[in-house]
C-alpha cells in the first residue's frame, strides 16, 4: 500500500459512486451559490487560506494505535472559521487538489469522499457548533471547547457515512457489522486527535482576529433565514 | 504590513512550516479509513508486486488513475525525503485553487 488517507477506487461498486457523485455535485453547486452571500474582500481571502491550511494539517497523520493512525478531516474546523457553505467547498477543493495531483483518494470515489467529508463532515461539525454557539460566544474558552465537540462529531458520524456507503454497494467481502465497529471505534480515537487540532486552530485565530471567526459572527438567536 | 496582512502572511507561513517540516515526522501507518479496509486481508508479495488475499474492504481496490503524477503519493517523482517539497505545492496550488474561487465568488460593492 501506498500513502493514502482516502477512498480509493474500487471499495465500492461503480452505481453507488456515481450516485454519491452526483449527490456531491448537486450540493456542492448549491454550495457555490450560497456561499457568496458569506464571501466578500475580507473573508474570502480567509477561507482560501483555510484550505490551504487544511491541505497542510492533513498531511500529518498522527499515531492511534499501534500500527493505525489518522489525520484532521478538517469540516468544524472550517464550519467554525468560514462558514458551512464556503466551508464545504474549501474541504472538495482540498480532495480534487489531493486526488488529481497526489493520486490520494480515487477519482471515481472522489464523489464519495466529498460526501463523507465536504458535505458530511462539515455540515455536522456546524450543526454541533451552531446549536452550541451560546457557549462558544461567551468566552475563548468556551469557544475553544465547542470546537473540540464539533470536531469530535464531525469526524465519528463522517466515518458513518462511509459505512452506510460500503452498506449501499461495498465491492469487498468484510461484513458490515465488522466493519461499522471498526469505524466507529477507530474514528472516536481519530475524532479526539481532531477535536484538539480545531479547538488549537479556532483557539488561535479567536486570540489574534476573532472578527474573522464565522461562529462568532452569527446572532446569538436566529433571526431570519438559517445559514 | 498592516495588522490584517500580517495575519494572512501569519496563517501561510504556519501551513507552509506544517506541510514542508512537519510532514517529515507524520506517522506513516495506515489511517483509520485504510485500516478498516485492509482488515481481514494479508498482503503478500506477487510477481506484479503487492497483492492482497483474504476477505477484506481493499480486495478490491484498484491503483489511482494518477498514479503517475509526479506529485503521487507525497513526493517529487518519488524521491526519498521529498514530501516537504511535495506538501509546499500542495500548499500552493491549493491557495491558488481556492483562493482564486473564492476571490471570484465574493460580493462587490458597498456592503448592505
Amino acid at each position: 500500500m501506498t500513502v493514502a488517507m482516502h477512498m480509493s477506487d474500487g471499495l465500492v461498486n461503480a452505481p453507488t459512486s456515481l450516485a454519491f457523485g452526483l449527490l456531491a455535485v448537486l450540493v456542492l453547486a448549491v454550495a457555490v451559490s450560497r456561499a457568496r452571500a458569506d464571501l466578500d474582500d475580507r473573508t474570502a481571502p480567509m477561507a482560501g487560506l483555510v484550505t490551504a491550511f487544511v491541505f497542510a494539517v492533513q498531511m500529518i497523520n498522527f499515531p492511534i494505535l499501534p500500527g493505525a493512525s489518522g489525520h484532521l478531516l478538517g469540516g468544524a474546523l472550517v464550519a467554525i472559521l468560514v462558514g458551512p457553505w464556503v466551508g464545504s467547498l474549501c474541504i472538495a477543493i482540498v480532495l480534487v487538489v489531493q486526488s488529481i495531483l497526489f493520486a490520494d483518494g480515487g477519482l471515481t470515489a472522489l464523489g464519495l469522499n466529498v460526501t463523507n467529508m465536504a458535505i458530511v463532515g462539515v455540515f455536522t461539525g456546524y450543526l454541533v457548533a451552531r446549536s452550541l454557539r451560546g457557549l462558544a460566544r461567551r468566552s475563548r474558552g468556551g469557544l475553544v471547547a465547542v470546537a473540540f465537540v464539533a470536531a469530535f462529531a464531525n469526524t465519528v458520524v463522517a466515518a458513518l457515512a462511509f459505512v452506510v456507503e460500503y452498506a449501499v454497494g461495498g465491492a469487498g467481502g468484510a461484513g458490515l457489522a465488522t466493519v461499522f465497529a471498526l469505524m466507529v471505534g477507530l474514528h472516536a480515537l481519530i475524532g479526539i486527535g481532531e477535536g484538539l487540532i480545531t479547538a488549537a486552530t479556532v483557539g488561535a485565530v479567536a486570540g489574534t482576529r476573532p472578527d474573522l471567526i464565522y461562529l462568532l459572527r452569527q446572532p446569538a438567536r436566529v433571526t431570519g433565514s438559517a445559514a | 504590513m498592516s495588522a490584517p496582512a500580517r495575519f494572512y502572511v501569519g496563517f501561510l507561513v504556519v501551513a507552509l512550516l506544517v506541510a514542508g517540516g512537519l510532514s517529515y515526522f507524520a506517522s506513516s501507518a495506515p489511517d483509520g479509513l485504510d485500516t478498516v479496509a485492509l482488515n481481514g486481508c494479508q498482503t503478500v508479495q506477487a510477481a506484479g508486486g503487492e497483492e492482497l488475499t483474504g476477505e477484506c474492504i481493499a480486495r478490491n481496490a484498484t491503483d489511482h488513475a494518477t498514479a503517475g503524477s509526479p506529485l503521487a503519493d507525497y513526493s517529487l517523482f518519488g524521491g526519498d525525503g521529498t514530501v516537504g517539497a511535495a506538501g509546499i505545492i500542495g500548499v500552493l496550488v491549493t491557495l491558488v485553487v481556492a483562493g482564486g474561487l473564492f476571490w471570484l465568488l465574493r460580493r462587490r460593492g458597498a456592503r448592505t
